[in-house]
């Protein structure tokens, strides 16, 4: 394990509901993810991955066991240093979750605000910057819902990674696209890591990105089964 | 819009952007609020008018203290007061003059057969410092055996009465079987009372109320010595007349009395503040289930930017801005409307119904500050938002 990579899971365990209807969903994950990797978690449908997803990108409660992000210890975190973590990672969600009355520049605009509020100027030539690099310059002034699947999802993408993120965690980012768009997308992720060392962990059923991948984990039954370098 | 807001608040106006993207909502709103804007300012305006009423017959008097019967509501509601009282006070320590004011409802039939009713202040022609100087300028005038002079707001009363009587025609009328000919204006305006004002002198007024007696005038108004203390004049005044059947108030205390006496003891005061709440509770119970409800349909996204490092500050600022865009845009079209209603309500009733720039400002603050309320209440729904939930 090494000391200084920006996520590190020790003991990590988590249950979901009480009582009897209490179920343990993580058991005993120990995990550690180099800094600028794209690691992909594998598994079927109720493996854990997701909620092992949400744990290490401080979405959800860590209740037994440690996780350091970026160097800070998420347990027993409060909400704003949780928040604070937050604005250094990046997500990219499988029903891509832009704000139906934002615009795709506004969107992704979102992404660098949270960060304060700047020089609007420069935000702006940032994020069409971004908008140019996922194929969308011109359809910067549309809304979601005047875009395809394929076209939400890649603002998504420039949403989560106009900030320059640490971390970028992504669940199922190319369920939505054809191969190559799919491929483009993960080639993209792969090329922040060699270049900004930007580290990737992404949730994916997708046989067609593994060849992408620096390692695979994958998980059954709430336990990393398997754990590969490729 | 969009780039006014983003310039004031430095950032996105995401609330705008939420409420103008489903039009139809923003326009219920917008309707809703303006609804409640309008019961307000509706309630406010006859309540206005009840006021201005109650207080527009001070205007034609010049005193400093009043003397009143004890058990007297208002000025025009009030038994009668035995003249003595007024020799009485004529004795008491800086007390400078007195005189009698008599006021009775006197109805009369116009000639087409409606029925109006007069508030008649009978004034003592003998003294002018104790009317307006419009009254004072006709009192010799007034002199003269049954004539007045008639309020130009009085309702039931033809246009063409009042242009004769400016062009100097008096313009005559009948009243228990008497005639009364009115031989000047002046402007009081109607109130819930009475349909108008007529001014006489004590001798006319005595004629047609026949039942009442010089002796037993409706208050006695009393001008006080120059650099004295009125509340010393009152004081001194009270110690010398018995208070078991009069009282003493300065004039604008009497006023003042009216006014809480007809707001918060009389049903109508008490039905037009009652009004004014439940215009409120509108508002608020409208915006607040448009909030709400915009909340709850954008949880998904609100998840994402906490998922994004919003905070808390930012989802309440959203809320917030979405709480004073409603209050603006729903309390100009309130407003507007009022103003026609207004006018259209003065006209038809002769009331004193008008807007004035405090009772706007306080409607608008009032907005403002009702929409807050029903965004701090939506605020609670953010709870829902958790961004574990959006994997």
């Amino acid at each position: 394990m090494t000391e200084n990579a920006p996520i590190i899971s020790t003991g990590l365990n988590h249950s979901f509901g009480t009582g009897e209807a209490r179920k343990q969903a993580i058991w005993d994950v120990d995990v550690s993810i180099a800094r600028g990797s794209l690691t992909v978690l594998m598994g079927p449908s109720g493996s854990g991955k997701t909620t092992l997803l949400t744990l290490l990108g401080c979405l959800r409660e860590v209740q037994d066991g440690s996780v350091r992000l970026l160097g800070a210890e998420l347990r027993g975190s409060d909400e704003a240093q949780m928040v604070m973590l937050r604005r250094r990672l990046g997500f990219i969600f499988q029903a891509h979750n832009l704000h139906e009355s934002l615009t795709a520049s506004q969107n992704v605009l979102m992404g660098l605000q949270v960060h304060g509020a700047g020089n609007a100027r420069m935000q702006l030539e940032a994020t069409h910057h971004m908008l140019e690099i996922v194929g969308l310059s011109d359809r910067m002034n549309y809304l979601p819902g005047s875009l395809s699947g394929g076209q939400k999802q890649r603002v998504a993408v420039a949403r989560a990674l106009v900030s320059n993120p640490q971390i970028v965690f992504a669940d199922e980012p190319t369920a939505a696209l054809d191969k190559e768009s799919g491929l483009n997308v993960v080639a993209m992720l792969k090329a922040l890591g060699q270049t900004r060392q930007t580290t990737t962990v992404m949730v994916t059923h997708d046989n067609r990105i593994l060849e992408l991948a620096d390692r695979i984990i994958t998980m059954e039954d709430g336990r990393i089964v398997n754990d590969a370098e490729t | 819009m969009s780039r006014l807001l983003t310039y004031l608040f430095g950032r996105l106006p995401i609330g705008w952007l939420q409420l103008s993207h489903n039009k139809a909502r923003l326009a219920a709103a917008v309707s809703g609020v303006a609804f409640a804007n309008l019961l307000v300012f509706m309630q406010l305006g006859i309540l206005g008018a009840l006021n201005g009423s109650t207080i527009a017959p001070y205007t034609m008097l010049s005193a400093d203290i009043l003397v009143s019967s004890e058990d007297g509501n208002t000025l025009t509601d009030s038994g009668n007061v035995a003249r003595t009282r007024m020799f009485q006070a004529l004795g008491v320590p800086g007390v400078a003059s007195a005189a009698p004011l008599y006021i009775g409802n006197l109805p009369f039939s116009m000639t087409d057969g409606t029925s109006v009713s007069l508030l008649a202040f009978g004034v003592d022609t003998s003294h002018p410092s104790f009317v307006s100087p419009v009254i004072a300028a006709s009192l010799g005038a007034l002199e003269t055996e049954n004539t007045a002079l008639l309020d130009t707001q009085t309702r039931g009363v033809p246009e063409t009465a009042f242009h004769g009587l400016l062009e100097g025609k008096p313009f005559s009328f009948e009243v228990n079987g008497q005639t009364m000919t009115a031989i000047g204006t002046l402007e009081v305006g109607g109130g819930f009372l009475a349909d108008g004002t007529l001014v006489v002198s004590d001798q006319t007024f005595l004629r047609f109320f026949e039942r009442r007696s010089s002796g037993a005038p409706s208050h006695i108004l009393i001008k006080a010595n120059d650099n004295v203390s009125l509340d010393s004049v009152v004081e001194r005044l009270e110690a010398v007349l018995p208070a078991q059947s009069v009282k003493v108030q300065t004039l604008e205390g009497a006023a003042k009395a009216d006014l809480a006496f007809m707001s918060t003891e009389r049903p109508t005061g008490i039905i037009f503040g009652f009004g004014v709440l439940i215009g409120i509770i509108v508002g608020i119970v409208i915006v607040y289930q448009v909030l709400s409800t915009d909340v709850a349909d954008h949880l998904r996204e609100y998840a994402t930017f906490k998922a994004m490092g919003y905070g808390q500050p930012f989802f309440l600022g959203v809320v917030f801005e979405e709480a004073i865009v409603l209050a603006i845009f729903g309390f100009i079209p309130g407003f507007v409307v009022s103003l026609g209603l207004y006018a259209g309500l003065s006209a038809v009733t002769g009331l004193p119904v008008s807007m004035d720039a405090s009772r706007a400002i306080l409607v608008f603050l009032g907005t403002l500050a009702a929409c807050t309320i029903s965004g701090a209440l939506a605020t609670r729904r953010l709870a829902g938002a958790d961004p574990a939930d959006l994997f």
